[in-house]
């Protein structure tokens, strides 16, 4: 491992430059997923389920089958038959059974928007209208569209065949698809005897990442039974591997190239088009293209679950916290698998407390199968956990970041599910949010007929390592070409090359990063997790110093020297002993013929932890008292990176990640109608953030060195997303002296807990 | 989808034709931004989609001191980029700001919204509470009907087949009128209003001698509040009785509850938001 | 389906162009598919997010809800005009310094109504360009650094 002086003089870390993706990307040049163009190309569309919860009876497509410039139809028989199975793509495991039901039903229909049919056709006019056509029997059931609805007594059971995993016991006719425990000390003697209780019940309801590239897909199975899939995802990899275990195939039968990806915040991890397309492509001899509409994407691929949070802390007369104690129930959608596991570690993450039980339910619900957002889980904790600890902080007339300072969580602090933090910067990021302008300022005057209110929360995600390789192939004019396999969703082709270009010496303009596909990369896990920067850049800081060592090589060749008589500094190679005799970086590229070939190395990392990351968002809403409308006046996002490689899409991270939080407070959420469908399917009255609807979103990095990375870095994507739902109750209970325990705090919310309406 | 086709033609006469040889299987369109939605939604079926964008008294907004005729097809940028348009007919200027963003006000206009005749629509409570006319054109001639009779229901309106809206009038009342248009949305903007309150008064030696109180999304169709409006004939413009017709007007609305709002905050917005707007139009013609 | 197709002859990007479309099909669909431009993007097909903006005569517009056929004898200018021989746009310039792409599925509807809003208003506020813009969506970046780009070739010219 390289040592980095921790000065942090760095050359490259640290600045801006221009993104290498960036020109394809501002001149519409930049080939996303739907932009594929290939011949012989035909389209795919999908028949889904009106009905949130049924049996299919029959599928006929004979009318289908007919119309001029259909090429093929499938219904669910035609994906193979699974049975139970787990596989592992980096960011959970997958029951293959269940995801191939998921991704076209045979038996049931678990949620509006269910796949349950395909055709591919000459046009996408052509079919949609063919698969129009395609007439479905559903027997009705009962849908339940929340986790209490689905836990009552006689609720309608979505699995026939869900075995329920409680504390251990296996349970059937259930829906409740797990049930976990985690205790530690004596929660119920803590409470007994604490000064301060404070239990609330928060609800929380399903949201969409809203990425704004819809789902899409390209397949073609060809004659030597390989297929290719062209696709805006998070990770080929993991596609391969989900795309061949669905079919039935060797991972080296798929070949997947990842093509720009327009947003995925987790969503487009899962694969929903990939085997439709590569059936319907060995059904019709064509490669077949398909692309979700946008109330698709609502109804078939993946949200966050809402559900129902208690959270029950306490503290001594000192305002220490001496319990803590959730309940997390979690809807999964139609199958098991929501992220509570997720929740579990970051509930009561921020804070040191000596006791605590969390029991944490995973849910099936008549809802789409629920899938990664964003720190998965902890968004929906943090607005519990945030509320309560500002409740209590105001019962000991306390300042809440004060009180927040008082019970951090730190190094050597143990997490309630049992990890033990390394070093994490919690109390850094408190201590500079208690510093800022915005924490230290004057409330300031709203607007006529409002009222202002300021609010601060906390938030934390563990992140991941993961796997990651890179390969370097040094050219003859200097210049070196990355190939690495993490999709590039926001500026890692460059953070990563940053990395490298700091221990090789050189400029970062000077490579020419590419995302290669699953037979040009080396293997790479899913672009989640906050991992790309840390996990993928770590493996190019390996694949430089091994670069190093590979021309250290050549020097002594070209020298005629021992090896251990060559030195790399700053770029240049020198002969220790004579260091007169120095090649830069550039110079030796040019005199590589007859060194022994092209020079080139690789680095790859499976890292089993990162280093997790703390934030801290202040937040001040002005409030129409009349209407309920609240404006967020000022927000600023505080964060410990580790370090910086890239700040300005560091905090592009930070900002983009908070106003998804914000867009979550207040207004976004699945409204289910009571036939259990999703009646906001567009964005029309799915509501996400507009220009007009924010402020500037101010970003204050702090930096606590990762000493599990070269650099220091820690994951940035993820956390900001976790504060700004409490942070938002906290301001508007500052506002308006009431609490909000339900999620979203919509206007119409706003004017009941005010009094002005019942309904 | 259904396939459709697409005719262009360059005169009411032959839009009338079309219309009335497709019946029902044929629309005009103006900005699109609602029919083709609609289209793809499977709402119609249509064999015939008519772009009257090419007519050119359609597209044209003229003016004089009677007031101002707006074509069926004429955008709402077209409005607010006129000076005189915006300074004479600000509660107009509400709405056409409000309607979608840019990209749809470049396209969309009080015409089509007026025909889409959804009970949330931003230009037709304006439309009504300047006493505007829609005029129609059908194969037997034409004919003119007040703004307030021409929604039917959600999503219909008093068109017969083959008939079409040619222009929109909008009488100028003079000094002493004002006019103005909320509506509550989540957001700063793009939604579909919660509820919408226009109000316009007349005022004459500080006493109203005209008032008219429209709202939107809270029924099934755009209502003209006749209630709140005749209440407020012969009161002092103030606050006090502005406070009144809001109450009125709240009592006059029959909302839903749906996935934009509920049924009581409806009713709460429509009282605030009528006080809201009767007070602006008295700034309106106080500054 | 067996409608006539429909013959249509425009300029796009400055160049005279032509093609045969279904009458069905919208100018967005007709620029990806037919003309080759994947420039300009499908988000949502209904008009509420901006990424399939492009400009015809002139004034910005959702292309998912123009027809094809509409745009005959009119200019349609797409992201693909906006760099010249000479180099990038300002804003396209600017949005790279700026860093106001992250995933940049948004970036060619940005660009192509940000030019919208300074080819007519040189000067905007803050407050204005956050107006302008609140028909495109992007959900990655805040918009912070968007409203950056913007005011910076604002002020720049």
């Amino acid at each position: 491992m390289v040592n980095v002086s921790d000065s942090k003089k760095y050359k490259v870390i640290g600045t801006n430059p221009i993104r290498h993706d960036g020109y394809d990307k501002v001149t519409g040049r930049a080939i996303y997923g739907a932009d594929v163009k290939l011949p012989g190309l035909i389209w795919a569309s999908i028949v889904r389920s009106p009905n949130a919860h049924a049996v299919i009876k029959n599928i006929d497509t004979s009318e289908a089958e007919k119309i001029d410039g259909v090429f093929a139809v499938m219904t669910g028989k035609d994906l193979p038959q699974q049975e139970d199975q787990f596989i592992d793509h980096g960011e959970g495991t997958e029951n293959v059974a269940w995801s191939s039901e998921n991704i076209m039903a045979t038996q049931k229909v678990l949620y509006k928007g269910h796949a349950v049919a395909a055709v591919a056709a000459i046009d996408r006019y052509v079919a949609d209208y063919a698969a129009s056509k395609i007439k479905v029997e559903y027997d009705i059931l009962d849908a339940v569209t929340n986790v209490e609805d689905a836990t009552k007594e006689g609720a309608p059971i979505l699995l026939n065949s869900l075995v329920g995993d409680h504390l251990g016991k296996k349970v059937k006719n259930t829906n409740v698809a797990s049930i976990t425990r985690h205790e530690f000390g004596d929660a119920d003697k803590a409470f007994a005897s604490a000064e301060n209780v404070v239990e609330r019940t928060f609800t929380l309801q399903m949201v969409h990442q809203g990425y704004i590239e819809p789902h899409n897909a390209t397949a073609h199975w060809d004659e030597e039974d390989r297929i290719k899939i062209w696709t805006s995802t998070q990770g080929a990899f993991p596609v391969r591997t989900s795309t061949a275990a669905l079919l039935k195939l060797d991972v080296s039968r798929v070949k997947v190239t990842p093509l720009e990806i327009g947003g995925g915040f987790g969503g487009k991890i899962s694969v929903y088009l990939e085997p439709v397309v590569s059936i319907l492509s060995k059904k019709s001899g064509r490669p077949v293209k398909a692309v979700m509409e946008r109330s698709s994407v609502f109804q078939g691929s993946g949200p966050a679950p809402g559900g129902t949070i208690i959270v029950k802390m306490a503290t001594d007369k000192d305002a220490n916290i001496v319990a803590a104690e959730s309940s997390i129930k979690l809807e999964a959608g139609g199958f098991p698998g929501s992220a509570v596991g997720a929740a579990v570690q970051c509930v009561f993450a921020a804070y040191d407390v000596p006791n605590t039980r969390i029991d944490a339910f995973d849910i099936v619900v008549n809802k789409p199968k629920s899938a990664a957002y964003r720190a998965p889980g902890s968004p929906q904790v943090a607005f519990a956990t945030e509320t309560v600890a500002d409740e209590l902080a105001r019962l000991h007339d306390m300042d809440p970041i004060d009180f927040r300072l008082k019970n951090a969580a730190k190094e050597g602090t143990r997490r309630a599910d049992g990890v033990v933090f390394p070093k994490v910067g919690n109390i850094e990021v408190l201590e500079a949010a208690k510093k800022s302008d915005h924490w230290n300022s004057n409330l300031g005057t709203p607007a006529a007929g409002r009222v202002r209110g300021r609010g601060v929360a906390s938030g934390y995600w563990f992140n991941v390592g993961l796997k990651s390789t890179v390969n370097l192939s040094v050219n003859s004019d200097g210049s070196i070409v990355l190939v690495e396999g993490s999709s590039d969703i926001g500026g890692t082709r460059t953070s990563i090359s940053m990395q490298a270009a700091e221990i090789l010496g050189i400029g970062v303009e000077n490579f020419r990063p590419s995302v290669g596909d699953t037979e040009t990369a080396g293997y790479a896990d899913v672009t989640g997790g906050s991992r790309t920067t840390y996990a993928t850049g770590f493996a190019a800081v390996k694949a430089a110093e091994s670069l190093i060592e590979v021309l250290k090589d050549r020097c002594a060749i070209i020298w005629s020297l021992d090896k251990n008589e060559i030195d790399f500094e700053d770029g240049t190679f020198f002969a220790s002993k004579d260091p007169e005799l120095k090649f830069t970086f550039k110079e030796l590229a040019s005199n590589l013929d007859n060194t022994g070939g092209p020079a080139a190395s690789s680095g790859s990392v499976d890292l089993e932890s990162a280093g997790g990351a703390f934030g801290t968002h202040i937040v001040d809403v002005d409030v129409d008292t009349e209407t309920g409308k609240t404006d967020i006046a000022r927000y600023t996002v505080l964060q410990d990176v580790g370090t910086a490689i890239y700040p300005a899409y560091v905090r592009g991270q930070m900002a983009g990640g908070a106003v998804q939080g914000i867009g979550w407070a207040l207004n976004e959420e699945y409204y289910m109608k009571d036939d259990g469908t999703q009646a906001n399917v567009s964005y029309l009255d799915y509501r996400m953030p507009t220009a007009l609807d924010l402020p500037n979103i101010e970003t204050i990095i702090v930096e606590v060195p990762n000493p599990g990375h070269p650099f220091g870095v820690r994951g940035v994507g993820e956390v900001p997303i976790c504060p700004p739902i409490g942070a938002i109750g906290n301001a508007l209970h500052d506002a308006l002296g009431k609490r909000f325990y339900d999620s979203p705090m919509k206007p119409g919310r706003i004017l009941n807990v005010l009094g002005k309406i019942s309904d | 989808m259904h396939p459709f086709a697409y005719a262009a033609p360059s005169t009411v006469k032959e839009a009338v034709e079309i219309l009335t040889k497709h019946g029902d299987k044929a629309r005009p369109m103006a900005g699109g931004t609602d029919l083709l939605v609609q289209i793809r939604g499977g709402k119609f079926d249509l064999d015939m989609v008519v772009d009257i964008k090419k007519i050119p008294e359609l597209t044209e907004v003229t003016s004089n001191n009677e007031g101002i005729v707006i074509g069926s097809a004429v955008p709402c940028y077209q409005l607010y980029d006129d000076d005189d348009i915006s300074k004479n007919y600000p509660g107009l200027i509400d709405a056409a700001t409000l309607i979608g963003g840019i990209q749809i006000q470049s396209r969309s206009g009080f015409g089509g919204n007026l025909c889409n005749a959804t009970p949330s629509a931003d230009g037709i409570g304006p439309l009504i509470v300047h006493s505007a006319v829609a005029n129609i054109q059908g194969e037997s001639g034409s004919r003119s009907v007040p703004v307030e009779e021409f929604c039917t229901g959600p999503g219909r309106n008093a068109l017969a087949k083959g008939e079409m809206l040619v222009s929109i009038s909008v009488p100028n009342k003079g000094k002493g009128f004002g006019s103005a248009y909320e509506r509550f949305i989540p957001r700063n903007e793009m939604d579909i209003a919660v509820a919408a309150v226009a109000s316009s008064i007349l005022v004459e030696g500080g006493k109203i001698s005209e008032a008219r109180i429209a709202l939107a999304s809270v029924g099934p169709t755009p209502i003209f509040a006749k209630k709140a409006s005749s209440f407020l004939i012969g009161k002092q413009a103030n606050e006090a009785s502005f406070k009144e017709a809001a109450a009125i007007a709240r009592s006059e609305c029959s909302p839903i509850e749906d996935m934009r709002g509920t049924i009581e905050q409806r009713q709460h917005l429509v009282e605030v938001i009528a006080l809201r707007t009767l007070n602006k139009s008295l700034e309106r013609i106080e500054g | 389906m067996s409608i006539q197709k429909i013959h249509v002859k425009t300029t796009i990007n400055g160049q005279p162009e032509e093609f045969l479309t279904d009458p069905y099909v919208s100018l967005l669909d007709a620029l990806r598919e037919i003309v080759g431009l994947t420039g300009s993007k499908e988000g949502c097909l209904d008009g509420n997010c901006g990424a399939c903006t492009v400009s015809v005569n002139g004034k910005i517009v959702d292309s998912c809800l123009v027809l094809a056929a509409e745009v005959e004898g009119q200019n349609v200018e797409t992201v693909e005009g906006m760099a010249t021989a000479e180099g990038l746009h300002p804003l396209q310039q600017a949005f790279l310094e700026e860093a106001a792409l992250q995933c940049g599925i948004c970036t060619p509807g940005f660009l192509v109504a940000a030019k919208g809003l300074l080819d007519n208003e040189p000067d905007p506020s803050e407050e204005r360009i956050r107006h302008w813009l609140a028909g495109n969506l992007c959900r990655c970046t805040g918009y912070e650094n968007i409203i950056k780009a913007v005011k910076k070739v604002a002020e720049n010219s």
